[in-house]
């Protein structure tokens, strides 16, 4: 078993196991996400309250999920990266950092589509709302001090630094946000009997969320690989793959 | 001994720059200066206004000053000198950052006392306001110095830096002006004044630990 996970970091090794592993993460993201769908936008019921205007959490909770999942893989990578000096560590913070900008981006953007109708406003001063652009900004830092270096290593461990920084602050930031302003509706999904929402509503989300967790693994093995590639461009390994394909 | 070394090296230095360390203060005094201009002379609006324009400007003008905290060591070799030295590097940059604070930091508060009667603040709470720049200024020293260790080593590193400081800042923005407009209104501060020396604590045992990091990779290169 540890053999095979210090193998996994060699970059070699490593490409040809993502290179098996991302397509079948990736049509199977494509199924679940599908079914997602599927239940959110036809089987579940409309709200009694915000009518079929509700469902954009379909995409809105899964994608804000993701964002700070996102961040937290990244953290976790860069901390691994600059205790340990993996090269591939760094890679993963580096690949994941832009797709969790994104879904950051996109839970912003449904948020504020809700937020029209339900709220009679695209944009409020709102904790939530404001810890998410926040986050937003992190992630953008990240990955302009991420490039900022000739040297791609000195930026991935100045960035890492970064990151750690980052993580400490991100429960300052929420709380203190949260203390300042807050109109965002309130947890309303609990597991059990204490759930405010039907099953036919939730269970889709759970669908969406694996869904957008499969999504996010397939895409992060395929960046990886673009980043290992980058990265090892000089190696043997890289130009005998090169030449052969 | 050692460690007051440090501190007389810096402050001998920082005297001999006085024009470098004023550029933050006149920087504070402009900014502010542009609100009533922007917005309208109103002492009503800008007594309202006060706290968050003093903070905002006070936060702007910190985190200028810390640009230039390593670049000439950077530059000159004395910082890897002070990497190589028998005292921790963690230590040398919380004497550095504290005594950088001392003369840009603290003319700043100094300063928000003009300011403030400029803007209307009321005079009965200008020692919260005082109070809470004193607890927070020094948080945004360390941060802009975190900022500022990563980007020794870049040529357009002050472009970087506010991208990299200023979201870490919030909680600093929000408690500081919370409590300079709580006391305003004559509301109790006191649980904002907490929560700006938690973090100052906070930052000020931590920080230093993040910003030698910075300097080490930056060295590295």
């Amino acid at each position: 078993m540890f053999v095979w996970f210090h193998k996994l970091a060699s970059p070699p090794f490593f490409y040809r196991f993502a290179q098996k592993l991302a397509p079948w993460l990736g049509w199977l993201s494509l199924l679940v996400i599908l079914a997602g769908l599927y239940g959110g936008l036809w089987l579940a019921p409309p709200d009694y309250q915000q009518g079929d205007g509700f469902r954009i959490i379909y995409v809105h909770v899964p994608s804000a999920m993701l964002s700070m999942f996102a961040y937290m893989v990244m953290a976790t990578a860069a901390a691994i990266g600059l205790i340990w000096r993996m090269k591939l560590a760094h890679a993963v913070s580096a690949a994941v950092a832009p797709l969790g900008a994104s879904f950051t981006f996109l839970a912003l953007i449904t948020g504020s589509l809700w937020g029209k109708p339900m709220w009679g406003t695209y944009w409020v001063w709102d904790a939530r709302l404001t810890s998410e652009l926040i986050l937003l900004f992190l992630y953008l830092g990240y990955i302009a001090l991420n490039h900022a270096f000739e040297d791609r290593r000195t930026g991935d461990r100045a960035s890492a630094i970064l990151a750690l920084v980052g993580v400490v602050n991100i429960p300052i930031i929420h709380y203190s946000v949260q203390w300042w302003n807050t109109l965002h509706q309130g947890q309303t999904i609990f597991f059990g009997p204490k759930s405010e929402m039907p099953p036919s509503m939730y269970i889709p989300l759970f669908i969406m969320i694996l869904g957008f967790m499969l999504f996010f693994a397939a895409f992060s093995l395929k960046r990886l690989q673009v980043e290992v590639l980058q990265r090892e461009n000089k190696s043997a390994w890289v130009r005998e793959l090169v030449e052969t394909t | 001994m050692r460690y007051r070394a440090i501190i007389g090296r810096d402050l001998r230095l920082a005297y001999r720059r006085r024009g470098e360390l004023a550029t933050p203060v006149i920087f504070f005094v402009i900014v502010t200066a542009l609100f009533p201009l922007a917005l309208n002379p109103d002492p009503a609006l800008l007594r309202t206004l006060a706290p968050g324009v003093i903070w905002v400007a006070a936060l702007l003008a910190v985190l200028i000053g810390q640009d230039r905290l390593f670049k000439t060591d950077y530059e000159d070799g004395s910082l890897e000198l002070m990497l190589l030295s028998p005292i921790s590097l963690e230590w040398i940059v919380l004497l550095r950052v504290f005594t950088h604070w001392l003369v840009t930091g603290l003319p700043l508060v100094i300063l928000s006392l003009l300011l403030a009667m400029m803007l209307d603040y009321p005079m009965h709470a200008i020692g919260i306001l005082v109070m809470s720049l004193l607890l927070g200024t020094p948080i945004l020293s360390f941060l802009g110095a975190i900022g500022a260790s990563l980007t020794v080593g870049l040529r357009r590193g002050f472009m970087l830096l506010p991208i990299l400081v200023l979201p870490l800042t919030i909680p600093v923005l929000i408690f500081g002006a919370a409590a300079a407009g709580r006391a305003a209104l004559g509301d109790h501060s006191a649980a904002p004044l907490y929560f700006l020396g938690a973090m100052l604590m906070l930052t000020v045992t931590l920080s230093p630990f993040a910003i030698a990091g910075g300097l080490r990779v930056s060295l590295e290169s």
